[in-house]
């Protein structure tokens, strides 16, 4: 419980309580107007859509709004000091070295890939990603209005990776990771000497191939068929959606083209590899599905 | 008595030339109010009803305008009181806290409201999706609020290490190890050593000025985080505001037909 209060009372960690709270709170929030929306069948911002003028009507909520921020960080700022550590020091490495909070999903992915691709690879396609979203989504409905029936799969996407993927594995990574990066429950003491047993294997060793010969070079094998999986992960989800879509929607598949299928089909199968990779390795212990001289998957 | 000097004062060439027009209530003078403003022209004279009800905007964006300038101006004062140099950084964030006038609360309100700018554009991005605000004709200015993330990002990222304290230095060293992983530029990036990289010249070296998050960083990411991305900033800020206004404002739905 002591460990619990230390990490609640840790005054950089107060954000990260505001983020949740928030963040869900607006989110059951939003689905409550688009519940009201959908069940109403025209959406009640149209009822809303006559002018007002800016002065007074605008500039007033701006005001009531920017005096009741300025005073929260008024508040804060008198209540709680910003850390001050000890002077830096490179060579006293504190355990465990966490990163900014709205970092700590990055970090956290670092247990599950490796950092080619947990902390370049994937944070360049989340970019990449969202800037893609308003080319992707060719979906004309929902456009100035909430709504879930409209844009269910738009929406149940974008809440899965922001949600879970991006929010939540914040908060695992505050409350959760303590020293080495080992798993703690958040009551739990941190005990720095915790011994987690390494009984992680390479996909192709549950297949019975060994990944690395007896004198320690790598099994050409075991190479090969790991890059079977990953591109074929690929290789073969990728054209078999394609092929669903155009049977069951073949007018939604020619307006989608194949240009946008192939950039969506591709981002999507990427995020979702990130909770296959998580799963793998808590119910199989797999460490690498794809071990090469160069990188591992 | 007072109510003539109020008179003369108001009715002065000096007072007309700065205020032009008084608080009149009329439609033409709560027009003026805007137009004649130079922060407040930024609004169209009128705007529909629902895009002035938080309960559909959630005021995310304009709280991270707001935050924005709260950090600018507390930077700025910071700023008199701080050196880039690793052997006066530390001692000047303990002067700041300990006998600078305010300066313990000026420190707190910069850092807490930087975290709280990462919240507040999350948020408006959130806002923005649930909203289907990105489609036609805005889906340039979402792209553009993205590249807005990403310099929230970095900007809260460059400020972590200024303290230069266990804090900051571990922080960041975590966060810029990242870069030595880059595939090609990074030594040890999948085919980086290949290309010749180590790890005096890769890109994460470019990064620190140095194998460690040494003296060269934490200069390197003052100025990046004092001059740099706020100018870039600013101009990503000016051209998603322009745009907000050139786009019809506010999303909304579409008028019914009749």
């Amino acid at each position: 419980m002591h460990n619990l209060l230390k990490i609640l009372g840790n005054p950089d960690n107060f954000p990260i309580i505001i983020l949740l709270f928030t963040v869900y709170g607006f989110f059951i929030y939003a689905m409550k107007k688009a519940k009201r929306n959908d069940e109403r069948g025209v959406p009640y911002e149209a009822d809303e859509s006559d002018k007002v003028q800016v002065w007074p009507y605008l500039v007033r909520v701006e005001f009531i709004a920017a005096v009741a921020v300025m005073a929260f960080v008024l508040v804060w700022s008198i209540a709680f000091d910003a850390p001050l550590e000890e002077p830096a020091n490179p060579t006293l490495t504190p355990n465990p070295s966490k990163a900014p909070w709205y970092f700590l999903g990055l970090q956290e992915m670092l247990v599950y890939f490796d950092p080619w691709i947990a902390g370049v690879l994937l944070p360049t396609l989340i970019i990449i990603g969202l800037m893609a979203i308003p080319y992707i989504d060719i979906n004309p409905k929902g456009n100035g209005y909430y709504t879930f029936k409209e844009r269910k799969w738009a929406i149940t996407i974008f809440a899965f990776g922001f949600l879970v993927l991006w929010v939540l594995l914040i908060f695992v990574g505050t409350f959760f990771r303590g020293p080495g990066w080992n798993f703690f429950w958040p009551w739990e003491e941190w005990d720095p000497h915790k011994v987690v047993a390494i009984t992680n294997v390479d996909l192709t060793e549950l297949f019975g191939i060994p990944t690395h010969n007896p004198d320690g070079t790598l099994n050409p094998v075991a190479s090969v068929l790991g890059g079977v999986f990953v591109i074929g992960y690929y290789a073969v989800l990728m054209p078999l959606g394609w092929f669903l879509l155009k049977k069951k929607l073949p007018d939604f598949a020619e307006k989608f083209g194949l240009t946008r299928y192939i950039i969506t089909s591709y981002l999507l199968l990427t995020m979702i590899a990130l909770p296959i990779k998580m799963i793998l390795r808590w119910t199989l212990n797999v460490k690498y599905v794809w071990v090469t001289p160069w990188f591992n998957v | 008595m007072l109510a003539q000097i109020k008179k003369k004062i108001k009715s002065s060439e000096i007072y007309k030339s700065i205020f032009r027009h008084g608080y009149e209530d009329t439609q033409r003078n709560r027009a003026l109010m805007v137009v004649d403003n130079v922060f407040l022209h930024l609004h169209p004279v009128r705007v529909s009803r629902h895009a002035v009800n938080y309960g559909y905007t959630w005021g995310m964006g304009g709280i991270s305008f707001l935050l924005f300038i709260i950090l600018t101006i507390t930077g700025v004062i910071l700023m008199f009181y701080y050196r880039p140099a690793a052997e006066y950084a530390y001692e000047d964030m303990k002067y700041l806290m300990n006998d600078v006038p305010f300066g313990a609360l000026i420190r707190n309100m910069h850092r807490w409201s930087a975290h709280l700018m990462v919240i507040t554009v999350m948020l408006h991005m959130f806002r923005v999706f649930l909203t289907g605000s990105y489609k036609p004709p805005r889906q340039f200015n979402w792209v553009i609020g993205v590249i807005l993330l990403l310099l929230t990002f970095l900007l809260s990222f460059t400020g972590y290490l200024l303290p230069w304290d266990q804090l900051a230095i571990w922080a960041v060293t975590v966060g810029t190890n990242m870069a030595r992983a880059t595939p090609f530029l990074g030594h040890q990036g999948p085919f980086g050593p290949e290309l010749g990289m180590r790890p005096d010249n890769d890109i994460r070296f470019l990064l620190l000025g140095g194998t460690q998050v040494g003296p060269p960083a934490l200069l390197r990411f003052y100025v990046l985080h004092c001059i740099f991305l706020p100018l870039v900033t600013a101009i990503f800020l000016a051209v998603h505001f322009w745009r907000v206004r050139k786009d019809g404002g506010i999303s909304g739905p579409v008028p019914k037909k009749i």
